[in-house]
C-alpha cells in the first residue's frame, strides 16, 4: 500500500511538510525532485502534516512533486558482498558495482545491554611506538583524533587500519574532499585491504542529510559482522562535520541550540554512536576510531568537548605527532599490565622525563641559566621526539620498548631515571 | 479502561488527544501492535497531553492508541533490591539479558523483584498494636541487613494492627499483616510497597541536621573537604578528570550500610568494571561481598533519554526507603548533567521557553528538589537513618559557570572541583584544593587544617612568583613555605588508587598522618641553600609515600615513622 501525495505545503531547508494520514513515525518516502528522486524520512508527525527530512536536500523539490510512502524505516542490505564495495552515505553504490538488495537491516538499532558486557582485554597493535608503548588501543575501545585542520589525521587512521590485527575494515566518510576519498581507496587497494574493507562514503559535495546517516550505516554493517565473530574496525572521519551537519538539520527544524548554534541532544547523538563500540562475548568486536577535528585548535568548542565525554580516551596530534600530553587511552591499563614487564616503567619513566624535558625547554627560553640536568635533559628530549614521537617510527612494541631503554641508557644514568633498581639491574642496557 | 489517540509524534515526545480524566506525571502505554511503549504524562493542555515516551517512538502512527494507567511513574520497593542492576524503569538488566540476549529490546519489561524468592519473616508486632506509615511490623534478613517490612508509606494517621503472621516464608506479594484504620477501613501489608518516584518518602519523625563526618578514605575529602553523613556535595570536572574514577573508588570505601549508584547517561563500559569487579571484591566491614550492599541503576548513555531522567529518582527514591530502616545509604550519581540534559531536550519538544544554554528555566528548582531528598533524620523508633548524596557534573568546556554547575553549588555542602591542571600533572585525585569548598566538619583539628590551608595558599603564591622570577629571585624562607606546600600536596592530598593500602585510608590514620605533616609544617628547618632544600625535600617526599603504602600500625609503619621523624631532626633549626 504505497500512497502517494502530490501537494507539499512548506519548504524550508531540507524538510518538507506534506498532508497524509496512516503515516508511521521513522518511515521512508520517495520524493521526486526536479532532478532525480530521492528518499526522506518522517521525523515528525503533527495531526495530518508530516514532515520528511529529504536525504538529497530540498532543493529542486517544488510544490507538485510526488511523495510516496514505503511503509518501511531506512534498512541497507547485508551480506559478505559488501567486502571491497564502496556506497555513498545512503547506501548506494559509488563504484561500478551492482546494487546489492535482500537480507535488510535496520539501522540505528538498540543498544547493548550494559550487563551483556565484558571488560576489554586484547591490545590493538599499531607499530606506532605513541600509541602502542604509552597509550595502548584495545579491541572495542572508542577513540578519538583530536586534531588542528591540515594534520595528517586521514593518513594515520589509514595506516593505523592497516597494520591493526582485524578482520574487517569499515570506513564511514563524512564531508571528505574527494582526494582523501580517492586516497584511503587508493591506499587500502595498494595494500591488498580493499578487499577485506566497505566505504560509505559522503563527501563535501553530496548533500549534508547524507553525512548524519553514515555513522550508522557503517555501525549497523559494523554490528552484523561482530555478531558473525569478525574483529571489525570502524575508521569515522571527520565526526566534526557530522556534527555540523546535524547543527544545520536542527537549525532548520527550528530547535533551540544550546551552545555555539549546536542543538541541545548533540551528546546523545554522540554517544549512541560511540557506543556501539563493543565486545560481543564468545563472539566478535567493534571498535572505533574516530577523527575529530578542532576549530581553532580549541579543545572546549563542542564537538571534541562532548566526544571527550563519551570515548574512552583520544589522541591528540599536533604538529605532524602524537603528543604525549593530551592523549589518553582510559583502557590502556586493562592490557599493558599483560605486554611486557617492563612496559609501564619506560611509559612512567619516558613521559616524565619528557615533562621535564618541557619544562627545562621553558626555562631555557626565559633565558634562565642551564645546568648539567638541564643539558641531559634537552639531549633526551630530541631524541625521545625523533626516535618515538614522529609518526615514521614504525616498529613493534617490543622494539620500541628495548629502543626506550637504550635512549635512557645514552642520556641518563639508571639512579637518574627514578626507575626502582630492581628494574634498572633487569634491564639496562650494557654500554657499547 | 482509559484510552487517548495519537495525534502528533516529535522524536521521543508524543501529543495524546484524551477524554477522560489523567493525572499529570501518570504512566501511559503507547500501543505498537504487540508492544507497549512505557511514557509518562509530562504536559495537559486542554485536551491534548504530552507525553515522554522512555523508549525509541519509531513506528508508531497518528490515531494510534495510549492506554492511561492512572498511576504514577512508580518503583517496587521490598528485600531482594540490594545487589541488583536496574536501568532507569527498574527493569533488572541481567534478566533482561537472560530473555533478549545481547541488545536491549524496546517494550520489554520484567518485575524488578523476583516473585518467586521466599523471604523469613518474622514479626515485631503483636495485634492490636497501633501504627503509623513506615512502621515496622516485622522483618527479614537480607544479605547483612534487617529488612524492615512497614506500613505502607501512603497509609494515613494512625492504625491498629489487626492481625500479623506468626514467622514464617513469604514471597514478596503475599500479605504478612493487616492493619485499619479510625475508621475500620483495612490494608494489607505485603513484604514489597510500590512508590512514585518523584514524591519523597518522608515516613519520619524529624529531620537533623548533618553533623557527622562520612568517612570516604580519601584524605584530601576527608580532612580537607568533608562530606557529612545525609548531606549532599558535587564533583564537577572536565573529561578525563577523574571523576569516575573518585567515585568509583569512594564506592568502595565509603563507612556506609549501603550504596547506590546511579550511571545516569555515561559510559557502559565504567557500570562493567564495576559489575565484574565488586562481587570479586571484600568489604571490610561486614567481611561478606561488596556486592551486597550496592545496588546499581544503570541507564547508559544510549539506553533511552527519558528513562535517564527517571533513572536518579529511581536510585534516590531506593535510597529513601533503605534510610527508613535505620540505615546510612550513599547514593553516587554519574553524571547529573546528563540528567539535566535529558530535561533539556525535553524542554526543547516541549517548546518552551529556554534559559541559560537552552536548559529549562526550572533547572534549578529541579536540581534543588532532587538534592533535598538527601538528608539525615530521626524515624519514629528513635534510629537515625541518612541519605548522602553525592553528584558528579560534567560541565561544558570543563567551565564551572554554566547553569548545571552553578545551579548544583547553590545547593550542595561541599564542592571537589576537579581541574584539568592537576588531572594533567597526574595530581590524583585532582580536586582542587585551592577552589573546593565544604561546610562540613572535618575529621581533624580545624586549627591545624587552618595551618595547613595557609601553607596550600603561600606555597601557591610563591609557586606563582617563582614562575616570573626564577628560583633565584625568591628567598629561602618563601622557598620552604613552596617546598612544603609541595610536600603536604605530593604525600597527603594525593593519594594513589592502585596502590593497596594507599587507596583507602581510614580516619585514625589520617589523623596519625596529618598530625605528622602539620608537626613538620610548624618546624623551623634550615639548610645551606636552595639545592640542599629540594634534595631533603625530594627524599622526604619519597619516604613518606613509602610510608602511605605500609600497613597501619605494623612493625614496617612505626619504623619508617621513626626514619622519617630522625631525617626531620637533622635538618631542625633549634635556634
Ligand atoms: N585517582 C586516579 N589515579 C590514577 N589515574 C586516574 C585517577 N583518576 C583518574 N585517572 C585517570 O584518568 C582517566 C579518566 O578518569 P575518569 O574516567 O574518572 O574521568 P572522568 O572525569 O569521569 O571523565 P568523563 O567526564 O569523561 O567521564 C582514567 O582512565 C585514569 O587513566
Ligand atoms: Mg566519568
Amino acid at each position: 500500500m504505497h500512497k502517494v501525495y502530490h501537494r507539499i505545503e512548506q519548504i524550508a531547508g531540507n524538510v518538507i511538510v506534506v498532508s497524509a494520514g496512516g503515516i508511521i513515525y521513522g518511515e521512508l518516502a520517495q520524493v521526486e525532485t526536479g532532478f532525480s528522486t530521492s528518499l526522506a524520512q518522517v521525523i515528525r508527525l503533527e495531526g495530518n502534516r508530516v514532515y520528511l527530512q529529504v536525504f538529497a536536500g530540498g532543493r529542486g523539490v517544488s510544490t507538485d512533486s510526488k511523495v510516496r510512502f514505503l511503509g518501511r524505516a531506512m534498512q541497507i542490505p547485508f551480506s559478505e558482498n559488501l567486502l571491497g564495495r564502496i556506497f555513498t552515505g545512503s547506501g548506494v553504490p559509488r563504484d561500478n558495482g551492482p546494487v546489492l538488495s535482500g537480507n535488510e537491516i535496520s539501522i540505528g538499532g538498540p543498544s547493548v545491554n550494559p550487563a551483556k558486557r565484558i571488560i576489554p582485554r586484547n591490545m590493538v597493535r599499531t607499530g606506532i611506538p605513541m600509541i602502542d608503548v604509552f597509550n595502548t588501543l584495545v579491541e572495542s575501545q572508542k577513540l578519538p583524533i583530536f586534531s588542528v585542520a591540515g594534520e595528517p589525521y586521514n593518513e594515520l587512521l589509514a595506516r593505523i587500519a592497516l597494520q591493526a590485527e582485524v578482520d574487517i575494515i569499515i570506513l564511514g566518510g563524512m564531508g571528505l574532499k574527494h582526494d582523501d576519498y580517492l586516497y584511503f581507496r587508493d591506499y587500502l587497494e595498494e595494500n591488498g585491504a580493499l578487499s577485506r574493507s566497505i566505504l560509505y562514503v559522503h563527501t563535501a559535495a553530496d548533500p549534508t542529510v547524507e553525512c548524519t546517516l553514515v555513522p550508522d550505516i557503517a555501525l549497523a554493517t559494523a554490528e552484523q559482522f561482530a555478531l558473525q565473530d569478525n574483529r571489525v574496525l570502524v575508521l569515522l572521519t571527520d565526526m566534526t562535520n557530522f556534527a555540523d551537519a546535524m547543527k544545520e538539520v536542527a537549525i532548520t527544524m527550528e530547535q533551540i541550540p544550546s551552545n555555539r548554534g549546536y542543538p541541545g541532544d548533540l551528546y546523545s547523538q554522540l554517544a549512541s554512536r560511540y557506543e556501539k563500540a563493543v565486545d560481543f562475548e564468545g563472539s566478535g568486536s567493534i571498535t572505533i576510531l574516530a577523527v575529530t577535528t578542532m576549530p581553532g585548535d580549541d579543545v572546549t568548542h563542542p564537538v571534541p568537548d562532548n566526544t571527550g565525554y563519551i570515548t574512552e580516551g583520544q589522541f591528540y596530534l599536533k604538529n605532524g605527532r602524537i603528543e604525549p600530553f593530551g592523549s589518553l587511552s582510559r583502557l590502556k591499563q586493562q592490557v599493558n599490565g599483560k605486554t611486557r614487564d617492563d612496559h609501564r616503567i619506560i611509559m612512567d619513566t619516558m613521559i616524565q622525563l619528557y615533562a621535564s624535558y618541557r619544562e627545562t625547554l621553558e626555562k631555557q627560553s626565559m633565558g634562565f641559566r642551564m645546568s648539567g640536568w638541564d643539558e641531559k635533559l634537552l639531549k633526551y628530549g630530541v631524541r625521545f621526539e625523533n626516535e618515538m614521537m614522529a609518526l615514521s617510527v614504525n616498529i613493534p612494541l617490543e622494539e620500541a620498548l628495548d629502543r626506550g631503554w637504550k635512549i635512557l641508557a645514552d642520556c641518563f644514568e639508571p639512579q637518574e631515571t627514578g626507575i626502582a633498581s630492581k628494574f634498572t639491574d633487569k634491564f639496562w642496557p650494557d654500554k657499547a | 479502561m482509559n484510552l487517548g489517540k495519537i495525534v502528533g509524534v516529535n522524536g521521543n515526545l508524543l501529543t495524546v488527544e484524551f477524554e477522560k480524566p489523567i493525572i499529570q506525571n501518570e504512566v501511559g502505554f503507547a500501543k505498537l501492535g504487540e508492544i507497549q511503549l512505557k511514557s509518562e504524562v509530562i504536559r495537559i493542555r486542554s485536551r491534548h497531553a504530552e507525553l515522554q515516551v522512555f523508549e525509541d517512538t519509531g513506528g508508531l502512527k497518528v490515531g494510534d492508541q495510549v492506554e492511561f494507567t492512572g498511576s504514577l511513574l512508580s518503583v517496587e520497593l521490598g528485600p531482594g533490591l540490594l545487589t541488583q542492576v536496574f536501568d532507569g524503569l527498574q527493569n533488572p538488566l541481567p534478566a533482561l539479558a537472560e530473555e533478549c540476549g545481547f541488545f536491549l529490546q524496546r517494550g520489554k519489561y520484567i518485575k524488578p523483584l523476583p516473585r518467586e524468592a521466599k523471604w523469613k519473616f518474622t514479626p515485631t508486632v503483636n495485634e492490636g498494636d497501633t501504627v503509623v506509615a513506615g512502621d515496622a511490623v516485622g522483618q527479614v534478613p537480607e544479605g547483612v541487613f534487617n529488612h524492615r517490612i512497614m506500613v505502607p508509606f501512603h497509609l494515613p494517621g494512625r492504625m491498629t494492627v489487626k492481625s500479623v503472621e506468626p514467622e514464617g516464608e513469604f514471597t514478596v506479594e503475599d500479605t504478612v499483616a493487616v492493619v485499619a484504620d479510625g475508621k475500620g477501613r483495612e490494608y494489607e501489608v505485603k513484604l514489597m510497597q510500590v512508590w512514585p518516584v518523584k514524591i519523597p518518602i518522608k515516613c519520619y519523625a524529624e529531620r537533623l541536621r548533618p553533623t557527622e563526618p562520612l568517612a570516604t578514605s580519601q584524605r584530601i575529602v576527608d580532612t580537607f573537604f568533608p562530606v557529612a553523613r545525609g548531606g549532599t556535595y558535587c564533583v564537577p570536572g572536565p573529561f578525563g578528570a577523574g571523576k569516575t574514577v573518585l567515585q568509583q573508588i569512594t564506592s568502595r570505601h565509603a563507612d556506609v550500610d549501603i550504596v547506590i549508584i546511579a550511571a545516569c547517561g555515561e559510559r557502559a563500559g565504567e557500570v562493567v568494571e564495576t559489575l565484574r569487579e565488586f562481587p570479586e571484591l571484600t568489604d571490610p566491614k561486614t567481611g561478606r561481598s561488596l556486592m551486597e550492599r550496592t545496588l546499581i541503576i544503570c541507564n547508559t548513555s544510549s539506553m533511552p533519554v527519558a528513562a535517564r531522567e527517571a533513572s536518579v529518582y529511581t536510585a534516590v527514591t531506593i535510597a529513601e526507603y533503605y534510610r527508613q530502616m535505620g540505615l546510612s545509604i550513599l547514593l553516587l550519581a554519574d553524571s547529573t548533567s546528563r540528567w539535566a540534559q535529558a530535561l533539556r531536550e525535553m524542554s526543547g519538544r516541549l517548546e518552551e521557553i529556554p534559559g541559560e544554554e537552552a536548559f529549562p528555566a526550572y533547572l534549578e528548582s529541579v536540581i534543588a528538589a532532587f538534592y533535598e531528598r538527601g538528608g539525615v533524620v530521626r524515624l519514629n523508633d528513635g534510629s537515625i537513618g541518612s541519605v548522602t548524596i553525592g553528584g558528579n557534573v560534567s560541565p561544558a568546556g570543563g567551565n564551572f559557570e554554566e547553569p548545571v554547575t552553578q545551579g548544583t553549588l547553590k545547593v550542595v555542602g561541599a564542592f571537589h572541583g576537579l581541574s584539568r591542571a592537576r588531572s594533567d600533572a597526574r595530581r590524583y585525585p585532582a580536586i582542587d584544593p585551592l577552589e573546593s569548598w565544604s561546610k562540613y566538619k572535618s575529621i581533624v583539628d580545624e586549627d591545624e587544617l587552618a595551618i595547613a590551608r595557609r601553607f596550600l595558599h603561600d606555597g601557591n603564591e610563591v609557586g606563582q612568583m617563582m614562575k616570573v622570577v626564577g628560583e633565584e629571585g625568591t628567598s629561602i624562607d618563601d622557598f620552604l613555605v613552596y617546598l612544603k606546600a609541595e610536600y603536604l600536596d605530593s604525600v597527603y592530598l594525593q593519594q594513589n588508587a592502585f596502590n593497596d593500602v594507599d587507596a583507602a585510608t581510614p580516619v585514625d590514620r589520617q589523623k596519625h598522618v596529618f598530625g605528622f605533616i602539620v608537626r613538620l609544617l610548624n618546624t623551623q628547618l634550615k639548610f645551606e641553600n636552595k639545592d640542599d632544600a629540594r634534595s631533603f625535600f625530594q627524599k622526604l617526599t619519597q619516604a613518606t609515600r613509602d610510608w602511605n603504602q605500609m600497613a597501619f600500625d605494623s612493625d614496617e609503619f612505626k619504623k619508617q615513622e621513626e626514619q622519617l621523624n630522625h631525617q626531620i631532626a637533622e635538618v631542625t633549626d633549634y635556634a
